[in-house]
C-alpha cells in the first residue's frame, strides 16, 4: 500500500506527496501531459526536443544542472509518445533547490539560441546513434506508419525524419512552450522523508503564482479500425532476416489491458514462455522471438518479433507463430498460464515499488490517467482476469484483418 | 507574497555530510562458505547472490566460463530447461546467471514468501547440471547469430578493440569472441569445468531485502554441505599494444563513429585511485563535466560523452567513450586531449571543485538507497578485498582533495602520448 497525499493549487497544478520516512533522499518529479503524438505531423521529434531545451536555462536560472549538481542532486527527463517526464534525486535537506528550479523552468525558459542550435545537433547525432547507425534501427520507424495511418503514433519520439529536427524554430519553441508547459497540464509528485503541509507551503511557495495556462484539449485523429492484413518487406544490409507482427490492442485505461498484458507475457516474454519454448527451443525457427506491447495510452500495438535462424524461410516463421496463435485460440490458456502470470506480475509490481524513484513516477503517471491511487488498485485488476477475459482479448486482437507484418530480409548479396 | 526567483534557497553542502554505509551481516555456513546479509525494505522481496570464482579467468578455453555459466538453468538429471524456467517464473521469481572476469553468479529475485520452495531448486542447478547437448547446439547457434548483428555495431567493435589494445588478445580483460570458438565447445569439457568450479567450487553468498525469520537456517540447510574447495586465483600477464592510434572501417555506410580513448591505470588498492575517481568525475565522470560541457553542451558533436575508471580487480583502465557525428571524430579527439592539457595546466577553480565533492557526495547517498543497492556496495568491496574502511576513506579524500592534487595527478595521468585511441566507423 503506497500512501499518498493529493492536493490541487488554484492555477491548476495536481500535487501528489508520498512521504517515506526510511530514505534521506527525496524526488520531485513533473510530469507534462505531451507526448510526441501531440505534434504536428510536419514537426515530429518536437516535444523530445523540446525536452532537451528545458535544460536549456530557465528566465531566472541561467544554469539548471548546476545548482542542483552543487545541492548533490542529479536528474534527467524522457519524452514518450503519450509524456514528458522530468525527475529530480536529491538529498531531502537540499529538497527546496529542486522547488526552485523545476517552477522557474515551468514559469518561462530563457530561450536561447545558442542552447536550440546545440540541442538540434545533440539530438540529431541521439538519431544516427540509435535509429541510423544501428542494424534494424529503422524497424519501428516503419512499423508504425505501417500500423497507423491516422493516428500519430505513426511516428516515434525521436521523429520522422532528420529535417524535422533541423528545421525547428526559436518561435516553434516558444509556442510549444505556452501550449504545454503549464501548472494545468502538469503532476508534481514529491516523495521522500517530507511531511504534506511543508510540501503544501512549499508548493504554493514556488508553484503557486505562476500563471495557470489553458488546459489543453487533446482531440488526436482516432485510428479508423484495420479492416484488411498489411504486409511490408524490407530488404537492408544486416545479417539476419527478422519479422515482425503487430496488432492493434486496447489502451491503458480500457477494459481489457490488463489482460492483454498477461496475454503477451504468456505468450513471449520470459524463458517457459510460450513461443519461445515453442520456436527457438524446439523447433528452432528464431534464434530470439519476444511479444510484447508498448503501455501506450491510446489504442496501441501488440508486438511478436524475432530473428530467424539463418535457412529458414520468413513465411515458415510466420506460419509457425500463426500456429502458435491458433492453438491459443483453438485450446485457450490454462489456469496455471494465468496463475503464473498473475504471480510474475505481482513480483514485478513489488520490485518496482522498491525504489522512491518509481514510485513517484508511477503516482505521477496514474494520476495523469486519472488517479494517482490506482497505484494501489491495480494489481487487483490484474488479479482479477480470468482465462474467459484472456481468451476474448486473443479473439478480439488476433484477427487477419488487424495484423501488420514486416518482413526484414538481409541482403544477400555476396553471400 | 512574492519571492525573489533569481536568489537560490540555501543548501546544506552534501561534502558535509556524515555519510554512513549500513552494516551488513555475516556469518558463515557449516562448510565455511561467508554469508553477507542485508535485512531491509518495505516491500516483501529478496535477493540471494551466489558468487562463483569461475569467471573467465579460470577457462582454459575461451568461452568455457560464460557457457557453462549460461546453461546452468538448462537441465539437470531430474529438470529440463523447460522445467527449470517455468519453475521459477511461476513463482514471479527472477533468476538470472552472469559471467565476469574472475567470478560468475546465480542471482535470484523473488518474493520472500517463496523462498523456502525456491532454494532447493537452485541447489539442485548447482549440484546436478547435466549440460545438454542439444541445449549447448542451440545456445551456440543462437549466440553466433547474435554476434553477427553486434558486429554490425561500431559501439560493439570498438569495445571489443580498446580492451584488446589495453590488456592483450590473450588475458581475459582483453579476449574477446569469435563465431569459431564456439564451434570448438562440447559438453563433456563444459560438465567438467562445472565439476570443478560450481559443483566443487568455492563460492559466497550476499543476501539483501526481506529475509524470513530462518533465513540463516534456509541457506545452511541447502548450501552448507556443499564442497566449497579452495580455488586458486590464476594470474594473467598482461601485454598491452605497442600501437597507440587506430581508424577501423567497419561500416562503409556509418554515419558515427565510435571513438574510445583509454589508457591502462591500476587497480582499486592503489593510492591513486580514490583521488582519480574524483579527478575523473569532473573530467568526464557525470552531466556536469568538462567533457560534456564542451563536447556535447557547446559543440554538440555527440549525445553523449563519458569517461570512468574499469571496475576490473587486476589491474584496471581509465576509458574515455563516445559516439560522435563522423566528420566531427577528430575533432572530437581533440577536444578531449584539449581537456585533459587543461587539467594538466590549469588549476581548477574552487567553485567547480566544490560542485563536484558535493555531486559526489548527494550521488554516494542516493545510491545507498535500499537493501539492494547497500549489499551491491558491500559485495564490490568484499570481491576487491576491501572493507568498510574503504568507502569511509572514500568520503575523506573527496572531503579534502585540493586543486593541486588534482593537477599533479593530471599531470602524471592525463598524458595524450599514454592513451590507446581508436575511432570505428
Amino acid at each position: 500500500m503506497i500512501s499518498f497525499e493529493r492536493f490541487e493549487l488554484s492555477n491548476g497544478l495536481r500535487v501528489i506527496v508520498h512521504p517515506d520516512f526510511t530514505t534521506p533522499n527525496a524526488v520531485l518529479n513533473v510530469m507534462y501531459d505531451v507526448g510526441a503524438r501531440d505534434e504536428d505531423p510536419d514537426r515530429t521529434g518536437f516535444a523530445h526536443l523540446f525536452e532537451h531545451l528545458m535544460f536549456g536555462g530557465s528566465v531566472n536560472i541561467p544554469e539548471y544542472d548546476e545548482p542542483l549538481q552543487r545541492a548533490g542532486g542529479e536528474n534527467n527527463a524522457y519524452t514518450t509518445n503519450d509524456l514528458t517526464n522530468y525527475y529530480i534525486q536529491l538529498p531531502a535537506v537540499n529538497l527546496e533547490t529542486a522547488f526552485w528550479l523545476e517552477s522557474d523552468r515551468m514559469l518561462s525558459l530563457a530561450f536561447s539560441e545558442k542552447s536550440l542550435e546545440v540541442q538540434r545537433k545533440v539530438v540529431c547525432e541521439e538519431f544516427k546513434e540509435h535509429y541510423i547507425n544501428k542494424p534494424y534501427g529503422d524497424v519501428w520507424h516503419k512499423m508504425r506508419s505501417l500500423a497507423f495511418t491516422k493516428h500519430p503514433y505513426r511516428w516515434m519520439t525521436i521523429g520522422k525524419e532528420l529535417k524535422h529536427i533541423e528545421e525547428a524554430t526559436l518561435a516553434d519553441v516558444k509556442a510549444f512552450f505556452k501550449k504545454h508547459y503549464c501548472p494545468a497540464n502538469a503532476v508534481l509528485v514529491v516523495a521522500g522523508p517530507v511531511k504534506s503541509a511543508d510540501v503544501r507551503e512549499l508548493t504554493e511557495k514556488w508553484f503557486g503564482d505562476i500563471p495557470s495556462g489553458v488546459k489543453y484539449n487533446r482531440q488526436l485523429p482516432v485510428e479508423p479500425e484495420q479492416t484488411a492484413a498489411r504486409r511490408l518487406v524490407v530488404e537492408a544490409d544486416v545479417p539476419l532476416d527478422a519479422l515482425y507482427m503487430c496488432w492493434h490492442m486496447p489502451g491503458r485505461m480500457e477494459a481489457g489491458y490488463q489482460a492483454v498484458d498477461m496475454l503477451t507475457d504468456i505468450l513471449g516474454s520470459g524463458a517457459s514462455s510460450r513461443l519461445h519454448q515453442s520456436l527457438v527451443k524446439e523447433q528452432k525457427l528464431f534464434s530470439n522471438v519476444e511479444c510484447f506491447h508498448f503501455g501506450s495510452t491510446d489504442r496501441g500495438l501488440l508486438t511478436i518479433e524475432g530473428k530467424l535462424v539463418k535457412g529458414v524461410t520468413l513465411e515458415a516463421a510466420e506460419q509457425a507463430i500463426q500456429k502458435e496463435i491458433d492453438k491459443i485460440l483453438q485450446e485457450g490458456i490454462n489456469e496455471a498460464e494465468l496463475q503464473k502470470a498473475k504471480n510474475k506480475t505481482e513480483s514485478m509490481i513489488a520490485f518496482e515499488d522498491m525504489s522512491l524513484m518509481n514510485r513517484a513516477t508511477s503516482l505521477a503517471h496514474y494520476e495523469l490517467l486519472g488517479d494517482a491511487n490506482m497505484m494501489n488498485t491495480e494489481f487487483a485488476r490484474y488479479a482479477a482476469v480470468t482465462t474467459e477475459q484472456l481468451m476474448e482479448q486473443a479473439v478480439n486482437i488476433f484477427r487477419t484483418e488487424n495484423m501488420n507484418v514486416m518482413q526484414y530480409r538481409a541482403k544477400t548479396a555476396g553471400v | 507574497m512574492s519571492i525573489d526567483r533569481m536568489i537560490a534557497p540555501k543548501i546544506v553542502d552534501a561534502v558535509d555530510f556524515e555519510l554512513s554505509l549500513p552494516k551488513v551481516g555475516t556469518f558463515t555456513l557449516r562448510n565455511g562458505v561467508p554469508v553477507y546479509a542485508f535485512n531491509g525494505g518495505a516491500e516483501e522481496v529478496m535477493s540471494v547472490e551466489w558468487v562463483f570464482w569461475s569467471g573467465n579467468s579460470y577457462e582454459s578455453m575461451n568461452l568455457e566460463a560464460a557457457t557453462a555459466n549460461f546453461l546452468l538453468r538448462n537441465g539437470t538429471s531430474k529438470r529440463t530447461a523447460f522445467q527449470i524456467n517455468e519453475f521459477f517464473e511461476y513463482h514471479g521469481a527472477f533468476l538470472q546467471r552472469n559471467c565476469y572476469n574472475e567470478t560468475a553468479t546465480l542471482s535470484l529475485h523473488g518474493l520472500s514468501k517463496h523462498m523456502d520452495t525456491l532454494l532447493p531448486v537452485v541447489r539442485e542447478l548447482i549440484v546436478d547440471s547435466v549440460m545438454p547437448a542439444d541445449e549447448l547446439a542451440t545456445y551456440v547457434q543462437n549466440m553466433k547469430q547474435r554476434l553477427s548483428v553486434s558486429l554490425k555495431k561500431c559501439d560493439f567493435v570498438a569495445g571489443r578493440l580498446i580492451d584488446t589494445y589495453l590488456f592483450g588478445e590473450d588475458h581475459p580483460y582483453g579476449r574477446y569472441t569469435k563465431a569459431e570458438d564456439f564451434d570448438l565447445l562440447n559438453s563433456e569439457q563444459l560438465l567438467s569445468f562445472y565439476d570443478r568450479y560450481y559443483r566443487n567450487g568455492e563460492f559466497m553468498l550476499f543476501v539483501a531485502g526481506k529475509l524470513p525469520a530462518n533465513f540463516r537456517e534456509q541457506l545452511d540447510r541447502y548450501f552448507g554441505d556443499l564442497p566449497n574447495k579452495k580455488v586458486d586465483r590464476p594470474l594473467h600477464a598482461i601485454q598491452p599494444a605497442t600501437q597507440h592510434r587506430y581508424r577501423i572501417e567497419n561500416d562503409p555506410n556509418g554515419v558515427q563513429g565510435a571513438i574510445r580513448i583509454a589508457r591502462p591505470f591500476p587497480n582499486r588498492t592503489h593510492p591513486d585511485f580514490q583521488p582519480a575517481m574524483i579527478l575523473n568525475t569532473l573530467f568526464g565522470g557525470f552531466f556536469g563535466s568538462r567533457l560534456m560541457s564542451n563536447i556535447r553542451e557547446d559543440k554538440g558533436y555527440t549525445y553523449g560523452i563519458h569517461s570512468y575508471l574499469m571496475n576490473l580487480m587486476q589491474s584496471s583502465a581509465w576509458m574515455i567513450s563516445t559516439e560522435a557525428g563522423k566528420d566531427v571524430c577528430e575533432a572530437t579527439i581533440q577536444e578531449v586531449y584539449k581537456e585533459m592539457r587543461v587539467l594538466r595546466e590549469e588549476l581548477v577553480d574552487e567553485e567547480e571543485l566544490s560542485l563536484v565533492k558535493n555531486y559526489l557526495m548527494g550521488s554516494l547517498l542516493g545510491d545507498l538507497d535500499g537493501p539492494f543497492q547497500i549489499i551491491g556496495r558491500w559485495k564490490n568491496l568484499i570481491l576487491n578485498g576491501c572493507t568498510d574502511e574503504y568507502f569511509y576513506q572514500t568520503i575523506r579524500i573527496i572531503k579534502s582533495i585540493t586543486p593541486e592534487q588534482l593537477r599533479t595527478l593530471s599531470a602524471q595521468y592525463l598524458r595524450e602520448e599514454e592513451f590507446y585511441e581508436l575511432v570505428v566507423i
